[in-house]
C-alpha cells in the first residue's frame, strides 16, 4: 500500500525553480534512494515533503497516509509520523538534548492518542536507543547538537529518529561529513529501524551509504526531475560512470540547498 | 517565519493581565513638586527632622540637576509638575495594625495579582511586604521574623521604629545627590520596604516586596534599604505590576544594600510594570537605582533581573566591591517587545584586593523593541589581583528591533583580570523549524528557545519565582514572531 504518493510536485525558492515535476510513490516498508549532483534538488525534496515554508510548492500534489500533505503544518507533518534527519541539524543553545526529545515525543504520542512518558519511563526508553546508536549518554544533557562533532551531529539525528519511530524517514545527506566507523554505527541504526511498517527516502550525493543501507529502489535526480528509476544495482551503475556517464552535470556549487 | 494565522492573531491579543484597577478611596496630595510637598509628605509620615532636612536638602540639590540624556532611550519631556507625589489608599482607622484590618478591596486586588497576604494562604517560606502606591499595606511573617531579631518591614515603620539603624544607612551607598532620579526620590519617597538581619543569622525564608502602581498620574518613589550585617545571609524579592493606562506613568526607586563582613544579599527582581500598548502608547516609565556596598570582606551580592515590563527601564544594579574577597554578581534578562525600550546594565567597582565579579546579560528584542546593555567595570589601583568576567548576548526577533552593547572597562593595575565575551543572534528560521519537525508547535518552539537563551540567569533566580519568570518572558513575547 501506498504511504506516500507524489505527483507532478513544482516547487520553487525565490524567484528559482528547483523542482519541476517529481512523481514517487513509496509503499509501506520499501527503501528509496535518491541520488543526484549538487543542485539537483534532492535537499529541496527532503525539506518541502517536511513542510519548510521557505520553499513554495507551485503545482502537484503530495498524498500521505490518505491525507493531503501539503495542507498540513510541518509539526503535524511530524506528529503524523514524517520524520527528517537533517543535512544539518541546528544548534539550540541552552535546550537540552532531554528535555527537547521528552517534550517531542510526548507531542506526538498525544497526537496518537498515547499517554506521555514520565522522566522514568522516558529514560528507560532512551537509554535502550542510545545503546543502538552507540552514544554517551552525556549527550543526552548538553545542549541539543550544541558543540557537537560533525559525526555526534548525525548520530544525534538517528538516535531521534529511533526514538520517535516515525512511519516516514527522510534522510538528507545522513553521510556528508562521516568517517567509514561513524558511517558504520548511522547506517546500523538505520538498518535497526527498518521494518515492514516504516518506509525511507534516502537522500545522497555518493553510492557509498547504499553499501551499508541497501534501496530497495534508486531514483537518479537531474535538473528538478526523476531521470532515471531502477534497482540497487542502479546506484553502482551511477559509482561506475559517474552522473557524467548518465549525460548529467555534476554542478559543484550547491544551489538550492539550505 | 510563519505558523498559522490565527493562532499567530490569538496571541498577539493577549492583554497584559495585571491591568485592572482597584476601585479605593485615595488620600492624595494635589500635583506638583515643591518644598512645601516635600514638607507634606514628611509630616504625612511623622518624620523626625533629621529625615525632613535629608529630603530638603535632597529636593534643593535635585533642582540644580538635569535630567540625565545619555541612555539610549527616547521619550517626551517628563513635566515634573504633573505628577502626583503622594497617594495612599484611605485607611479606615490610623493605619492597619494587622492583616485583618486590611481593606478587603486591597486583599482582593493581591489575591488576584497571585500574591495573597493572608498568612496560610502564602507560599511557605516567603514573607511579603506588599507597597501600595505610595505605601506599605501589609506585610507577612513579622512575628517570625522578629523572633530571629531580622526586622522587615515598612520604610516608614522602620523610621519610627529603629531610627537609628535607617539613619546610619540611609543615603550611605546612594548619596541624595548620587544622579537626578536618585535625587528626586531622596526628596519625595513615601515608603518601601527595610530589612536588618542581625549578625550570624541566616533568613529562613525569602523575604519579597510587591510593589503596585494603583491611582492614576501618580509617580511611584519607593525607597528598599537592606543591611546584613556581619555573617548573615538573606534572599530578597522584587515584583511589580500596573494597571494598564494611557498615560505615562514615572517610578523612580532608589535601592540600597550593604553587607558586611562575610555577609550575602541575593537580590532577585521580576519587574513587570505595565510596559504601554501595541502602539507604544500608555506605560511605565522606570528609572531606578540600585546600588550595593559589599563593605567587608568575603560579602557577597548578587542582583538577578527578569525585566520584562516598563515603557522605558534605565536601571544598573551596581555592585561597590570594598572589602578583601568580596564578590558581586549580576544576572540579567531583559526584554523588550512593540515599542519597549530599555538601557540595562551594571556598575562593578572593585576597590578591595581580590575581589571578583561576574556579569551576564541577555537582552531580547522583539517588534520594535531597543535594548542597550550598559556596563562598567571599573578595578581601582588598589583592587590588586581582582578579576571581572562579562558576557552579554543578545537575541533579536523580527528585522524591526535592535539591540545594542556598551562595555565600558578600566583596568588600574597590572594584575587583575578582565574577560568580556559578546554575542548577538537572531531567532533562527531553522531552529524554529528543526523543532516542529519534531512535532514541537511554534509557540512552544520559541518558548523552549528563549528560555535556553536565558537559562544561565534563570537559575540564579529562587525556585518558585524562576518559574514565574519564566512564563512571565512567554507572555511578553507572545505573538513576537509570524
Amino acid at each position: 500500500m501506498a504511504l506516500i504518493e507524489i505527483k507532478d510536485l513544482h516547487a520553487r525558492v525565490g524567484e528559482r525553480e528547483i523542482l519541476k515535476g517529481i512523481d514517487l510513490t513509496v509503499n509501506a516498508g520499501e527503501v528509496h534512494a535518491i541520488m543526484g549532483p549538487n543542485g539537483s534538488g534532492k535537499s529541496t525534496l527532503a525539506q518541502v515533503l517536511a513542510g519548510r515554508e521557505l520553499y513554495q510548492v507551485t503545482g502537484g500534489e503530495v498524498v500521505y497516509n490518505g491525507k493531503d500533505l501539503l495542507a498540513m503544518a510541518p509539526e503535524d507533518r511530524a506528529r503524523e509520523g514524517i520524520f527528517l534527519a537533517f543535512q544539518y541539524p541546528v544548534e539550540i543553545p541552552g535546550v537540552s538534548n532531554m528535555y527537547f526529545l521528552k517534550a517531542a515525543l510526548n507531542t506526538v504520542r498525544k497526537h496518537q492518542g498515547l499517554p506521555e512518558l514520565d522522566a522514568m519511563d522516558f529514560l528507560n526508553l532512551v537509554r535502550e536507543k542510545m545503546k543502538l546508536m552507540d552514544m554517551e549518554q552525556t549527550l543526552l544533557n548538553r545542549a541539543v547538537n550544541t558543540g557537537f562533532s560533525g559525526g555526534e551531529k548525525k548520530r544525534n539525528e538517528i538516535f531521534q529518529m529511533a526514538v520517535l519511530e516515525p512511519r516516514l524517514a527522510i534522510l538528507d545527506e545522513t553521510d556528508s561529513g562521516l568517517d567509514i566507523d561513524a558511517l558504520r554505527i548511522v547506517a546500523g541504526g538505520v538498518n535497526a529501524l527498518r521494518s515492514p511498517e516504516r518506509s525511507m527516502i534516502v537522500v545522497t550525493h555518493y553510492q557509498r551509504l547504499l553499501n551499508y543501507i541497501v534501496p530497495d529502489f534508486v531514483h537518479v535526480l537531474s535538473e528538478g526531475r526523476i531521470v532515471k528509476s531502477g534497482g540497487k544495482e542502479l546506484a553502482l551503475q551511477l559509482e561506475e560512470s559517474g552522473y557524467a556517464g548518465f549525460g548529467i552535470e555534476d554542478e559543484e556549487e550547491a544551489v538550492g540547498k539550505r | 517565519m510563519s505558523s498559522s494565522p490565527n493562532t499567530l492573531e490569538n496571541l498577539a491579543t493577549q492583554e497584559y493581565k495585571w491591568g485592572f484597577v482597584t476601585d479605593i478611596e485615595a488620600d492624595a496630595i494635589p500635583r506638583g513638586l515643591s518644598e512645601d510637598v516635600v514638607r507634606l509628605i514628611s509630616a504625612k509620615k511623622n518624620e523626625p527632622d533629621w529625615l525632613l532636612d535629608w529630603r530638603l536638602k535632597a529636593y534643593r540639590h535635585w533642582l540644580t540637576m538635569k535630567e540625565p540624556t545619555w541612555a539610549n532611550i527616547h521619550y517626551p519631556a517628563i513635566d515634573y509638575q504633573d505628577i502626583i507625589y503622594y497617594s495612599s489608599p484611605k485607611a479606615k482607622k490610623d493605619g492597619p495594625k494587622s492583616l485583618n484590618e486590611v481593606d478587603p478591596e486591597l486583599l482582593k486586588t493581591y489575591d488576584k495579582l497571585g500574591i495573597p497576604l493572608r498568612e496560610q494562604e502564602m507560599l511557605a517560606g516567603v514573607a511579603v511586604d506588599a507597597v501600595f502606591d505610595s505605601v506599605s499595606v501589609a506585610t507577612t511573617f513579622k512575628e517570625k521574623l522578629k523572633a530571629m531579631g531580622i526586622i522587615f518591614g515598612s520604610f516608614s515603620e522602620a523610621v519610627q521604629e529603629h531610627p537609628d539603624l535607617v539613619r546610619k544607612y540611609l543615603g550611605s551607598v546612594v548619596p541624595s545627590s548620587d544622579n537626578f532620579f536618585a535625587a528626586l526620590n531622596s526628596a519625595v519617597f513615601s515608603d518601601g520596604s527595610f530589612c536588618y538581619v542581625p549578625k550570624g543569622v541566616r533568613c529562613p525564608m525569602e523575604l519579597s516586596t510587591y510593589f503596585r502602581i494603583n491611582a492614576k498620574d501618580t509617580g511611584q518613589f519607593e525607597r528598599t534599604l537592606i543591611v546584613a550585617d556581619e555573617g548573615a545571609y538573606v534572599s530578597y524579592l522584587e515584583g511589580c505590576t500596573a494597571p494598564m493606562r494611557d498615560t505615562n506613568q514615572l517610578h523612580a526607586a532608589v535601592v540600597e544594600l550593604v553587607a558586611l563582613d562575610n555577609a550575602q544579599i541575593k537580590y532577585s527582581t521580576v519587574q513587570n510594570w505595565y510596559p504601554g500598548d501595541k502602539e507604544g502608547k500608555g506605560g511605565i516609565y522606570n528609572f531606578v537605582t540600585k546600588r550595593g556596598a559589599c563593605r567587608g570582606v568575603n560579602s557577597k551580592i548578587s542582583w538577578t533581573q527578569v525585566e520584562t515590563g516598563s515603557a522605558i527601564t534605565w536601571k544598573y544594579p551596581s555592585c561597590l566591591l570594598m572589602g578583601e574577597n568580596s564578590v558581586g554578581e549580576f544576572y540579567s534578562v531583559a526584554v523588550t517587545n512593540n515599542y519597549q525600550q530599555a538601557d540595562t546594565g551594571t556598575k562593578m567597582i572593585h576597590i578591595g584586593k581580590n575581589t571578583t565579579s561576574t556579569i551576564v546579560s541577555k537582552g531580547i528584542s522583539a517588534g520594535h523593541g531597543q535594548n542597550t546593555y550598559r556596563g562598567g567595570v571599573k578595578i581601582l589601583k588598589s583592587a590588586t589581583g581582582a578579576r571581572n568576567y562579562s558576557q552579554c548576548d543578545s537575541m533579536l526577533m523580527g528585522d524591526q528591533c535592535g539591540a545594542h552593547t556598551f562595555p565600558y572597562l578600566q583596568v588600574k593595575n597590572t594584575s587583575s583580570q578582565v574577560e568580556h565575551e559578546a554575542s548577538t543572534s537572531k531567532i533562527g528560521e531553522d531552529q524554529i523549524f528543526y523543532l516542529r519537525q519534531r512535532g514541537i508547535s511554534t509557540e512552544d518552539a520559541v518558548s523552549m528557545i528563549v528560555h535556553g537563551f536565558c537559562k544561565e540567569v534563570f537559575k540564579e533566580l529562587p525556585m518558585e519565582f524562576a518559574v514565574e519568570a519564566q512564563k512571565l518572558l512567554g507572555i511578553s513575547l507572545e505573538g513576537s514572531v509570524g
